[in-house]
């Protein structure tokens, strides 16, 4: 490999990462103008655990994603095993329909599950948001489980059904230790996804639940706010550690 | 199909969660926004009858029209400019070796698990009037004056190529594994020069990595709305902005939702050529 190509890759990764670094840095700058080096300072982390609306809205989200996660992976893991094991009329129509999901812009979906909530009389709030992160969510967990099925030994559900183990039994004691890494992994993805999303959740979010992404939106929209910065760097550095566990999950189970 | 539900309960309850879901959170939400879209406005119900097409009239309003033209504009410079940084960088990647290549792609996929918001918001710390590129450049001499980088046309692509990025180099990435050395070394004995190379190997066997990589890019980047909100100011809208605009502020639905069923359909178009082009190269491979 030639050194254009050896520094064409440092550039593109050094652009991706400017930013980022940018940020970090700026959150530990003590001057307010948030433009010009005024010391090292950690009063915009202070501000933020001082805000008590930013904190309530940062459990929310963390509830929201940890519960959402938890749906779209069992949910998407029984469809993985469906789509995978049983042969049933409409499997393609399925198919479709979570790849759709999976591609449509993010904006299609919210607008329709807010005419859906609107019109059942649903309250937008915590269960509007859980529904809909749970459906953006389900595709991610249904193609990682997916992924790994693909390369299971077949003879082992049947095994265990010549053994005599019921479809239930033969799913709890197979099929789910081979899956639980990728459940883990779904599930990790699944959480981030929830805690990223604008989008869908500025429409189907209410006054009652104020989640984070929708706090720093509303924040971010008019000037620069010295405790984003703060705020990006902690949800930084939590989703490398989710990523790293994630990654860790997954090699760790191909050796 | 009592007797298999007798006979296979948990089969039986599974299709039917899985079923349920689908059906009643994607396919009536998404019958309901076709509805609403050939409806009429209502201040109080947000539609009622009678039916029209009014909704689609108004799209080919100027005023729209342009909006709809410039975010068209926009998404395509994004989808160009991630495909030429892409390209090759996807490229030189998949020729890094095998230890490197993990590493490499954990450093792409980062930014992707990273809120998308906090990355745009420090987009801003390095465009405005006084920030960071601004004083770099007039310190090093370029410059005299800070000059207009935030709230412009530019900024909004710069924004959507950098949270979008990632999106393009990985499909292609998987297409560059996938090329085998020896069609390249059987191309260059059957003396093919670089460039015919290139043109009649390289290039069409990646064109499905491409057209995946492109679906992945030019649809968000019509519908992020909230990147021009940061970086690009009222001129420049994509039409993610105008749908909610029509949904949350002007509560026009059968207007957002004729406008999301253009979004649709382009996305439509995209899959099918996809499909399309991954069809033709399975049968010439045969």
């Amino acid at each position: 490999m030639g050194w254009l190509s050896r520094s064409y890759l440092a550039l593109v990764y050094l652009l991706l990462y400017v930013p980022i670094v940018v940020l970090v840095v700026f959150s530990f700058n003590d001057s307010r103008t948030g433009y010009n080096w005024g010391g090292l300072s950690l009063r915009w982390y202070e501000s933020l655990f001082n805000n008590h609306a930013m904190v309530q809205a940062m459990w929310n989200s963390l509830w929201l994603a940890l519960t959402a996660a938890t749906v779209s992976t069992l949910i998407g893991a029984l469809t993985a095993l469906a789509l995978h094991r049983y042969r049933f009329r409409g499997k393609r129509v399925l198919n479709g329909m979570l790849f759709v999901v999976m591609m449509s812009p993010e904006i299609v979906l919210a607008i329709s599950l807010l005419g859906l909530f609107l019109l059942l009389g649903l309250k937008l709030g915590y269960v509007s948001l859980l529904l809909a992160h749970v459906t953006f969510c389900l595709p991610f967990v249904v193609i990682t489980v997916m992924a790994r099925l693909a390369g299971f030994d077949e003879r082992l559900p049947e095994a265990a059904r010549d053994l005599g183990a019921s479809d239930f039994t033969m799913t709890r004691t197979v099929l789910i230790p081979v899956i639980m890494p990728a459940l883990m992994a779904g599930w990790l993805l699944g959480f981030t996804l929830s805690m990223d999303d604008v989008v869908v959740s500025t429409f189907v979010s209410g006054p009652s639940y104020e989640i984070l992404p929708l706090r720093i939106y509303s924040m971010v929209r008019v000037g620069l706010k010295p405790e984003v910065n703060a705020l990006g760097t902690l949800l930084l550095v939590f989703s490398l550690v989710m990523l790293m566990v994630s990654q860790w999950i997954l090699s760790r189970s191909k050796q | 199909m009592m007797q298999s539900i007798k006979q296979q309960p948990f089969r039986a309850a599974v299709l039917v969660l899985v079923w349920g879901w689908l059906l009643f959170l994607v396919l009536a939400p998404n019958i309901l926004v076709v509805g609403a879209s050939v409806m009429t406005r209502d201040p109080s119900t947000f539609i009622s009858l009678p039916l029209n097409f009014d909704a689609y009239r108004q799209l080919f309003n100027p005023l729209y029209l342009d909006v709809f033209l410039h975010s068209l504009y926009m998404a395509v410079m994004t989808t160009l400019i991630c495909l030429l940084i892409g390209y090759p960088f996807a490229w030189a990647l998949s020729r890094v070796e095998k230890r490197r290549q993990m590493l490499l792609i954990f450093l792409l996929i980062v930014p992707f698990w990273t809120n998308s918001l906090v990355r745009t918001y420090a987009l801003k710390l390095i465009l405005a009037t006084n920030g960071l590129l601004n004083s770099a450049l007039m310190s090093l001499g370029v410059i005299d004056e800070p000059a207009q980088l935030l709230y412009t046309e530019g900024a909004v692509i710069v924004g959507l190529v950098y949270l979008l990025l990632p999106f393009m180099i990985l499909p292609l990435y998987s297409v560059f594994e996938d090329l085998r050395q020896d069609v390249l070394l059987a191309s260059h004995d059957l003396g093919a020069g670089r460039f015919a190379t290139f043109k009649n190997v390289i290039v069409p066997l990646t064109l499905p990595g491409v057209l995946a990589g492109v679906m992945l890019v030019l649809l968000p980047a019509m519908g992020l709305f909230f990147v021009p909100d940061i970086l690009g100011g009222s001129r420049n809208l994509l039409v993610g902005n105008v749908i909610k605009n029509q949904f949350l502020d002007a509560r026009n639905w059968p207007f957002g939702a004729a406008a999301s069923i253009v979004l649709t359909l382009t996305m439509a178009l995209l899959m099918f050529a996809h499909r399309l082009s991954k069809r033709r190269l399975g049968e010439e491979g045969a």
